[in-house]
């Protein structure tokens, strides 16, 4: 056997990490131009205030400070606003007023880093403070604080969506027997990816070209939008995504430091470097959450469901920069029925103006798929409680069967394929649930707090099929362009952008496995919109479900021309040919057989008379629907009662993404998502006082997890995979995060159902946990 | 301005900095040496940690000049004779890293941790790194990968063939 195929299934080590191991990764700081200078943006210290002056004659003092931009310089080259994803505007820099704290208001130009700090410093703004509304719910009150006065609609509603059928719904309510109710709110986080943003931007006035490195997840929506705002001509501008540290999300929106930085290199001829720090993307880079639920579950006397009812206040801040598709508002939240066959259901969002930063981004998930998501799998668990029915056994009892896919959902999604008993009977037995149930009611009577949590979610991602998805008109299609060399090995570029999900390596995988290539052999190449086919980047756990299948069917393109170039070879007719074993071999002569590598050499070198020469194709995938994965995880906590710790003793994970490229990558996508749902459940918020200023603002307050509060992680899976996906695969990147939450809450609220808790807002504090046992007298003295 | 030599990874540097430059700014744009990242500024995330004088220390929070004539160990130095680290073998074995921002700064409070503790259990393991934000892994395999490293530097795993480390 020559070198290893090592395609579909394989744990193939990573071919990016021999950069990152040695400290060779590119990310977006490392980068340094000749005559670079560096930007940094002055921001605002009040949450509302018109801004009645800037003076920046002292800062324009300083040597090594060559400009001061601020908004009033943009207005005049009509660019103090920009268009944002939904529709709405959004100020680069203000003319005339702030309408959240840390907002940008002046940037500084210099020629070091430090210099450009000090200057900042010396910028003398006159604000003229305003009043200020951060609760989403006083900012739809009749004379509620005005948070964008420019609007011709005078109140802060932006906009109202609806899905299901209201009459269906309320129809069943009225006649349910049992009714289960919660308010729940998700707060405001931060996804905070450990390399904060930033760009390099490099105009060259010469070609009229503008270069721009950056720190997004979707380099070539951003290069149409740049043109589209700055009408400078498409092909005139090339936005590069270095290495990427960290995205989940944090990296799709247009923050206004890469324009302003833009505007700088264009005005100086420079290449200009702005960089974050931490504080600066805590305070004003888009949110996540921010989700204010009231939500109800009808069921009959022994546990059916009827129906589901949600009422929704989403905070979007001061701007409605949210990333979703553009008819979905408020994402796919109406995939809130989950795993369970629901005939009815009706759910209502509308979307608030705050004097906060934009919300309403993802947070590692699929358009606010986290959020219908815990809304369900909490709800479920509340009813269990109405019914006094387990959990575990409430959810097979109303499961979507397994035969039944693929399957319609009450708001019109069809789900693709599923098999929801299978997962959490396989999560029941890997934790022995049975048994904890006994131990927690031994210990329950000793006193002792322990719970069982369980969420069996089921995701929505691939966006998406045109039809229904696009984002500013453009359609979510995905791309990847295939080009094998004379002597077999082969570029792939892709429209997809990695921040550390391992694309070099996957990708290359899909290729190696379709076209009978070494692993080892094949270049992946993404981010450069210069070199790279158009797609619309990674986010929404879609590169598999869309570039991903469109690896395969730029590949099945090219074995196609191969069969023809193998029979050219064989002198044999391409009917009589077969692909196996990874090769092109003669029907029932398996010994007279072309591996791709000699097809490859034959394209360049012997191809037959009347065919083009060479062996590359391009394929933009279109899915033909969206991808369900699912999963059942089951967690159990005990609790501190001297001081309300909560403590995740066992997390069983049983994921089922369809088919896998790579089990090792794969483990580590659930390792981290399931950590970044921890994170919320247990740890991470983001809060305002009454005057708009933000308590979160460095990594002292606002509190990823260590290592020392995750827990081993204990995962396994089923396999069920999707039937419209080229090889059968539904995306992962995100299921963890969107499943861990409810579980873990879940286990808190079954610690403590006995004393009549039925729901705990995330994030479940030790203060929150305690105040709870003491109100119920189960605090240790 | 303050004139500062640092020996890093055995290499003198030596500049005229203002005295308020960060160590890990000497490092990166001073030196050249861009594998030390930086992530929060308030030394919370260790993406920056370097060690000094052999211990682990956050370098977004130190002055260049307070650690003037000392020896500085980067994840650049880790390699040598073309012979990757145990560390690096062992993130690299055992799928330690994702995106790779938190990586260099993870492997250095990994080496310090195995200086002193030759064979880490997982909790020494986890209290070493407890210092270093993780945001893409849930630390499970880099734990493993600190382990894998300590066993390879014990002698207790084979050579590995060099083609199979890139």
């Amino acid at each position: 056997m020559a070198v290893a195929i090592q395609g579909m299934g394989h744990s193939v080590k990573r071919k990016e990490d021999p950069r990152f191991l040695r400290g060779r990764g590119n990310y977006i700081d490392d980068l340094k131009l000749p005559g670079m200078l560096y930007m940094d943006i002055l921001r605002s210290p009040y949450a509302h205030a018109i801004i009645k002056s800037i003076d920046a004659s002292r800062a324009l003092t300083l040597p090594g400070v060559l400009a001061v931009i601020t908004g009033k310089d943009l207005d005049a080259a009509g660019l103090a606003w920009m268009p944002t994803l939904m529709s709405d505007k959004q100020m680069v820099l203000p003319v005339d007023r702030v309408v959240y704290q840390a907002q940008e208001v002046a940037a500084v130009i210099a020629t070091e880093r430090y210099i450009a700090a000090d200057g900042i410093t010396l910028i003398d703004v006159d604000y003229e403070p305003l009043p200020v509304v951060v609760d989403p719910k006083k900012a739809l009150e009749p004379g509620a604080t005005l948070v964008r006065p420019d609007r011709e609609q005078k109140d802060n509603h932006i906009w109202h969506w609806e899905a299901g059928d209201k009459t269906a719904t309320d129809q069943s309510f009225q006649e349910a027997a049992v009714v289960a109710k919660e308010d729940i709110y998700l707060p405001r986080i931060h996804v905070s990816s450990i390399e904060t943003c930033g760009c390099v931007a490099s105009f060259d006035k010469m070609a009229g070209k503008l270069t721009i490195w950056m720190t997004t997840q979707a380099p070539h929506a951003i290069r149409t939008v740049f043109s589209l705002v700055s009408k400078i001509p498409e092909h005139n501008i090339r936005v590069i995504s270095p290495d990427i540290g960290g995205g989940f999300g944090g990296k799709v929106p247009v923050y206004p430091g890469y324009v302003i930085a833009t505007v700088a290199s264009i005005t100086t001829g420079k290449p200009v470097k702005w960089i974050e720090d931490r504080s600066e993307n805590l305070q004003a880079d888009s949110f996540a959450r921010d989700y204010h639920m009231t939500a109800e579950l009808a069921a009959t006397a022994d546990g059916k469901m009827k129906a589901l009812r949600i009422k929704t206040i989403a905070d979007h801040g001061a701007f409605d920069a949210a990333a979703n598709p553009s008819k979905f508002p408020a994402g796919l939240f109406s995939i809130c029925t989950g795993s369970y066959d629901i005939p009815a259901a009706h759910m209502e969002v509308d979307g608030v103006y705050t004097n906060k930063p934009p919300g309403g981004i993802a947070y590692r998930c699929s358009f606010r798929v986290t959020e219908a998501v815990h809304a369900i799998e909490r709800m479920v668990d509340s009813l269990a409680l109405k019914l006094n029915m387990d959990p575990a056994a409430l959810r097979l009892k109303n499961f979507i069967p397994p035969e039944s896919f693929p399957y319609k959902s009450a708001t019109g999604w069809e789900y693709d394929s599923g098999n929801y008993p299978a997962a959490l009977h396989k999560a029941m037995d890997t934790i022995g649930y049975a048994d904890l149930r006994r131990e927690q009611a031994e210990k329950r009577a000793r006193g002792e707090l322990m719970g069982i949590g369980i969420s069996t979610f089921t995701e929505i991602v691939g966006a998406g099929p045109s039809h229904t998805f696009d984002i500013l008109g453009i359609k979510m299609f995905d791309s990847c362009e295939i080009r094998v060399h004379p002597t077999g090995s082969a570029i792939v570029r892709i429209g997809v952008q990695t921040q550390g999900q391992g694309h070099e390596t996957t990708f290359a995988q899909i290729v190696a496995e379709e076209l009978g290539l070494p692993v080892e052999n094949i270049t992946v190449e993404h981010g450069d919109t210069d070199t790279a086919p158009y797609g619309l980047g990674t986010y929404a756990s879609r590169s598999t479900a869309t570039a991903g299948a469109a690896a395969a069917m730029a590949a099945r393109k090219i074995r196609e021309k191969a069969r023809l170039l193998a029979a050219h070879l064989l002198e044999a007719s391409p009917d009589d040919l077969e692909w196996k074993d990874y090769q092109f071999q003669v029907k029932g002569d398996p010994a007279r057989a072309k591996t791709m590598a000699d097809i490859a050499f034959a394209a360049y070198t012997n191809h037959p008379q009347g065919m083009e020469a060479g062996l590359e194709a391009v394929n933009y995938y279109d899915p033909p629907n969206l991808t369900f994965p699912f999963g059942s995880y089951i967690c159990v906590v005990d609790i501190d009662r001297g001081t309300g710790e909560v403590k995740i003793r066992r997390f069983v994970a049983i994921d089922d993404c369809g088919n896998i490229i790579n089990p090792m990558i794969v483990d580590g996508q659930i390792h981290g998502g399931l950590t970044m749902g921890m994170a919320p459940a247990l740890l991470e918020e983001i809060s305002y006082d009454e005057a708009g200023n933000m308590r979160q603002s460095t990594f002292m307050d606002y509190l990823l997890p260590t290592a020392m509060e995750t827990p081993a992680w204990e995962l396994d899976k089923t396999c069920t995979p999707s039937p419209h996906h080229p090889f059968g695969a539904k995306g992962v990147g995100e299921s963890a995060t969107v499943g861990a939450p409810p579980a873990i809450v879940n286990a808190v609220v079954d610690a403590l159902s006995h004393v009549g808790v039925s729901h705990i807002d995330i994030p479940i504090t030790p203060w929150k946990v305690y105040a709870i046992l003491e109100a119920h007298g189960l605090a240790a003295p | 301005m303050a004139e500062v030599q640092l020996n890093i990874n055995g290499q003198p540097h030596q500049a005229d900095v203002e005295s308020r430059l960060l160590l890990v700014h000497f490092i990166r744009e001073v030196a050249n040496l861009t594998g030390t990242h930086i992530g929060c500024d308030s030394t919370s995330c260790g993406a920056c940690t370097v060690l000094v004088d052999g211990l682990p220390a956050k370098s977004c929070t130190l002055f260049a000049v307070q650690v003037n004539g000392a020896d500085i160990s980067t994840v650049e130095g880790l390699e040598q004779d073309g012979q990757l680290h145990p560390i690096q073998e062992g993130f690299f074995e055992e799928h330690g890293l994702q995106c790779g921002f938190c990586t260099p700064g993870m492997m250095m409070a990994g080496v310090a941790l195995l200086e002193r503790n030759a064979n880490p259990s997982e909790a020494d393991v986890r209290h070493a790194i407890s210092g270093n934000l993780c945001r893409c892994t849930g630390y499970v395999n880099i734990v493993k990968a600190i382990q894998y490293a300590g066993a390879k530097m014990r002698g207790e795993l084979p050579e590995r063939a060099a083609k199979e480390v890139a």
